[in-house]
């Protein structure tokens, strides 16, 4: 027998409801890692320090992802050296590949494919050990053995992956120039001394500083996401499985939204 | 009086959203007292446990322990505080990267300047107290349910702690093991001489390793007593409880639906 009334205004409050259902929690999760970046944060230079786990990250980061990056990167730079030498090609320009080929790796490829993949492999593996932790009550266990979990967890996931990524991009830089060139010389017929003059001519060093920086964000972005929805996660292995999930979707944003904002900053 | 009591716990009051967990809860445990808590699943006794701990912090209410005021302490002096306890998780909570002995000594090894020798033979003679041996270097994961919680045991007395909180230490063992376990904490306060604070739903346990045992009813503490008082209460709420009935006061959530 309800009226219409409260039903009327419940129908209007809706939209408000569903937005703020929305807004809310994200609002809550920003929020939430502000802090945990600001312990982070707070933490890195003050003991005790945990030199094993960064090694271990630093190894799980960092080693443990250079297969991936290095395939991943030398075929990019062969994809841009086949995809710009068809375009140069129609204004006579062919002798540009290189330049553009390196260019395009250290400014932007570089960091950014590394960013991805590290989101995809290590990011998602911080999000699941954190948030099993979390949910076996390990984290809380940590806590009753007088171990802060932020010092001894977060902080050398956040170092590991700010010094891993640019290591990693390095790398990454230097495998998708040689992609670039193998096929450009052996493919494409480019003569392989204008190329390399071509590729280091107009190459400068802020190019790779600033593609180094960028990864070095990207670095501290994706160990402080991962770690902070591991932190997060409630709810068993479901909870944990999503988790994961938004560790790397949220990573992967993260990197291709402030990449913009990085570049427009730094390339100025 | 004071000097006798180990945990002094008032008008600690607790919510998470709408819930109100904790109402008002006041309990005092005395030094050297085994104090079991009592109550439903999900009437807040691990919360209570969790506030002591310092793990939660309260919405008002205050907590002592050993005469220190938990809620006024910083980040390095509740880390010391923290080294007098030890806790038992419902599941142990092993960390599941470290060995068996590893676990035992983990706060051993951040905690002091021991050599790993020298850890890993406290840690073999904490698991001996827990009639374990020969197991060091097992990972958890190879461990049943009722090793696990003796490890979990071994790794809480590890730092001798004066305060010891057992989280429903008998559940989900077989009756066999949930004895076993329970002889084990009866063992072990002889022998350390600490303070513990149980919570459980299983009767037969805590009468069994309670000196005295609080009910947690609707957020507050409804009854103190020892095992003889709440086993001849006239509180119908008790009564029902420890009686395990469907029929009486509580009601569960499931009828209402």
């Amino acid at each position: 027998m309800s009226s219409g009334e409260p039903r009327n205004t419940a129908t209007l409050l809706r939209p408000v409801e569903y937005l703020g259902g929305l807004l809310i929690p994200s609002f809550s999760v920003v929020g939430g890692m502000v802090k945990m970046l600001c312990s982070t944060l707070g933490y890195i230079f003050t003991p005790p320090f945990y030199l094993r786990n960064l090694f271990r990250q630093m190894v799980e980061i960092g080693v443990n992802s250079m297969p991936v990056v290095l395939i991943t990167a030398s075929f990019t730079g062969a994809v841009l050296a086949l995809q710009s030498h068809t375009a140069f090609k129609r204004f006579d320009a062919e002798t540009l590949v290189g330049t553009v080929v390196a260019l395009s790796m250290t400014r932007e490829l570089g960091p950014v494919l590394t960013g991805l993949i590290v989101a995809g492999r290590a990011g998602a593996a911080m999000a699941a050990e954190l948030g099993t932790m979390r949910v076996t009550e390990q984290i809380d266990a940590l806590e009753t053995l007088a171990t802060n979990p932020i010092r001894y967890l977060v902080v050398p996931r956040f170092i590991g992956g700010m010094l891993m990524l640019p290591a990693l991009t390095v790398l990454s830089d230097a495998v998708g120039i040689m992609g670039g060139f193998i096929v450009s010389t052996r493919v494409l017929g480019a003569n392989p001394t204008t190329y390399m003059s071509r590729t280091w001519d107009f190459l400068e060093m802020d190019d790779i500083f600033h593609g180094l920086l960028k990864a070095f964000f990207f670095g501290a972005a994706i160990a402080l996401i991962s770690s902070y929805e591991g932190f997060a996660s409630e709810g068993g292995a479901e909870g944990v499985g999503k988790a994961t999930t938004r560790a790397v979707v949220l990573s992967s944003m993260a990197i291709l939204i402030s990449d913009y904002f990085l570049s427009a900053w730094l390339f100025k | 009086m004071n000097s006798g009591v180990m945990i002094h716990i008032e008008g600690l009051s607790k919510s998470f959203g709408k819930k109100q967990v904790l109402d008002g809860l006041d309990l005092d445990v005395m030094r050297g007292e085994s104090m079991v808590v009592i109550g439903g699943s999900g009437t807040g006794k691990s919360v209570l446990i969790k506030h002591i701990i310092g793990l939660l912090k309260p919405d008002s209410g205050r907590i002592h322990v050993d005469g220190q005021d938990v809620l006024s302490l910083n980040e390095h002096d509740i880390g010391e505080l923290r080294k007098k306890f030890g806790m038992l998780f419902q599941n142990a909570a092993l960390f599941d990267s470290f060995s068996v002995w590893e676990n035992i000594g983990f706060g051993l090894r951040q905690h002091t300047k021991l050599s790993s020798a020298e850890v890993r033979r406290i840690a073999s003679e904490k698991l001996r107290m827990v009639g374990l041996a020969g197991i060091e270097d097992l990972m958890p994961s190879e461990l049943s349910g009722g090793m696990r919680k003796r490890v979990g045991l071994a790794r809480a007395i590890a730092m001798e702690p004066r305060v010891i909180f057992y989280d429903e230490p008998t559940t989900g063992l077989d009756p066999i093991m949930a004895d076993v376990i329970n002889e084990l904490i009866v063992d072990l306060r002889k022998k350390l001489k600490v303070t513990s604070i149980s919570i459980t739903h299983d009767m037969a346990s805590a009468y069994k390793i309670a000196d005295r045992i609080a009910m947690l009813y609707n957020g507050r503490i409804i009854e103190v007593g020892t095992v003889d008082e709440i086993k001849n209460t006239s509180n119908e709420i008790v009564r029902q409880f420890i009686s395990g009935s469907a029929d009486g006061p509580i009601t569960m959530e499931v009828t209402r639906a």
